[in-house]
């Protein structure tokens, strides 16, 4: 990993739209302090020799098992948990 | 078993061990679990029983159906306590970091239970009546909390249990486990709960084992390998002689021990950190507060209204992880630090598979420390709450099967044993711990 990248309260910013989660001041700038902490502490991967290495999504191999695709009764409501329904579909906030 | 429930609300008052507890008891009996009260870690759904996860974004959550463990258990006549106090979604290694109850270690009040499944280890404790516990691990949460309360912690191989139900953190890395006072407490819950189910398609085709079989007493040839490098710097002197102890008393009673080396276990932390924060990033999208859990007024745009719920329904934790996990995953980070941390994952798998020529099982602490005190989890870092994990991530990353025993005291505090074997092995810890546990 480089120097390349600067961790600071733009790049906070930027990654809390992305990830869709409002902080305030000061939650930017708490984290911003935090984030360069821990990503240097991370940064002892690059003492890791993985050149040719694949990565390991899961820990072992194991293959997806999929049942037949036939229809099973559905004995629950989904909406019953939701406070935004109109009929029988869930409401949301409007898309611009 | 009505009394069992008012006895748990005592003990919840007591020890902060409940986010919600049956009203009543609807238990049916009549199979291996009958008259056994089994609590449930609050990130699996039971049907109507509120499900949080230890979040506030799960607010007012009664799942509609059963996760399969619990349905499992209900089907061997078991009564569905309650759900155990935890850090939210899992977050943690102190139960601190939620805004609910948090558990108090029932050996020293102002020490921490452990975490993630802090609640599942302190009741499993101070129960006096019949009782196991289904808990949950992504990179130690069954392993910490047992060996700070001093009660008997098995996490199976990744895939032995179904997960279907369970709120995710991160699913290369979790797995529903149980908890007991006794080893063998732990293997008759791990028979029930185990085996192929038709709503997880990760899980195993393994047909359960009755794991009841390996509790024999007997370690005459079983080869215990001690990986040196868990007992290097920051390991407490008290908890490395606490566990050499047990390692010398199974040698006594005819294994064979011998010292290794895992080398890849410092840098696991960080690999483990990495992509923990990852894939839990991507799970708590989910959370938008629409469908279930904390809704809010609909005002705004689509991203104004799932990032005002998100802000609301998330502790601190959660959100510096969900920070953290984005930016590993970036367009031009993701090189760097997720697919850098999966490729460091093989080589620690790499050290477990290497080792698990030579010997059958590894013995560790499971913890560095006994339970710390709450004044002193106040004053640590984000970081320094994360290297306490330094001991339980690599095996969770490698996904093979570990139960922490309660192998002596120091300060007057539990210490644990880690057991660890290879990929479907359970029956070779059951074995060990079981050995121990007949010695005393």
């Amino acid at each position: 990993m480089s120097d390349q990248w600067t961790i600071d309260r733009g790049l906070v910013e930027r990654i809390s739209k992305v990830a869709r989660l409002e902080l305030t001041q000061d939650e930017v700038e708490k984290f911003t302090g935090q984030l360069k902490v821990i990503l240097e502490a991370f940064r002892e991967l690059d003492d890791v020799d993985t050149e040719g290495v694949e990565p390991s999504f899961h820990p072992q191999e194991l293959s997806n098992v999929l049942r037949e695709d036939e229809a099973t009764p559905w004995n629950w409501d989904p909406l019953e948990n939701t406070e935004h329904r109109e009929g029988r579909h869930f409401k949301g906030p409007r898309i611009q | 078993m009505t009394g069992v429930i008012e006895r748990a609300r005592t003990l919840d008052e007591e020890y902060g061990i409940f986010n919600a507890l049956a009203e009543s008891d609807d238990s049916t009996g009549g199979g291996r679990l009958e008259g056994v009260a089994v609590s449930v870690k609050d990130n699996i759904c039971v049907m109507g029983m509120e499900t949080r996860a230890g979040s506030r974004v799960l607010e007012g959550y009664r799942p509609p159906f059963d996760a399969t463990v619990v349905k499992k258990c209900r089907e061997e006549g078991a009564l569905i306590l309650g759900k155990t106090t935890q850090d939210e979604f899992g977050f943690g290694t102190f139960s601190v970091n939620t805004p609910f109850k948090v558990p108090l270690n029932p050996h020293d009040r102002e020490r921490s239970a452990g975490g993630s499944s802090g609640g599942a280890a302190c009741l499993t404790s101070v129960a006096d009546f019949p009782h196991l516990a289904l808990a949950e691990s992504t990179g130690g949460s069954i392993s910490c909390p047992a060996s700070f309360c001093g009660v008997v912690g098995l996490t199976p191989t990744y895939g032995r249990t179904s997960r279907w139900g369970l709120v995710d953190y991160a699913n290369s890395l979790d797995k529903i486990g149980v908890m007991g006072k006794t080893v063998a407490d732990a293997a008759l819950l791990l028979s029930v709960i185990s085996g192929p189910d038709e709503y997880d398609s990760t899980v195993s085709q393994a047909q359960p084992e009755d794991f009841t079989e390996y509790l024999q007493n007997d370690v005459e040839g079983l080869r215990v390998g001690v990986p040196r490098e868990y007992f290097g710097e920051g390991v407490d002197t008290g908890v490395s002689e606490a566990v050499w102890g047990a390692i010398k008393g199974l040698e006594s009673q005819g294994a064979t021990v011998k010292e290794l080396s895992l080398p890849h276990t410092g840098v696991s932390l960080a690999s483990y950190y990495i992509i923990a924060m990852a894939e839990a990033s991507t799970n708590l999208a989910k959370f938008s507060g629409l469908r279930y859990g904390l809704h809010l007024p609909l005002e705004g745009s689509f991203d104004d209204y799932f990032s005002r719920v998100r802000a609301r329904g998330f502790s601190e934790e959660a959100k510096r992880r969900v920070i953290l996990g984005t930016f590993t995953r970036m367009a031009g980070y993701r090189d760097a630090y997720y697919l850098k941390a999966l490729r460091v994952r093989t080589r620690v798998i790499e050290d477990f598979k290497r080792a698990f020529e030579e010997v059958d099982v590894l013995a560790a602490p499971t913890m560095p420390v006994v339970a710390p005190r709450f004044d002193e989890i106040s004053g640590m870092e984000p970081i320094q709450h994360y290297m306490m994990d330094v001991l339980t991530v690599a095996p969770n990353l490698a996904g093979i099967p570990m139960i922490s025993f309660p192998c002596g005291r120091v300060h007057g505090m539990p210490v644990g044993l880690h057991l660890m074997a290879d990929h479907m092995g359970e029956g070779k810890l059951i074995r060990a711990a079981h050995a121990l546990e007949v010695r005393g």
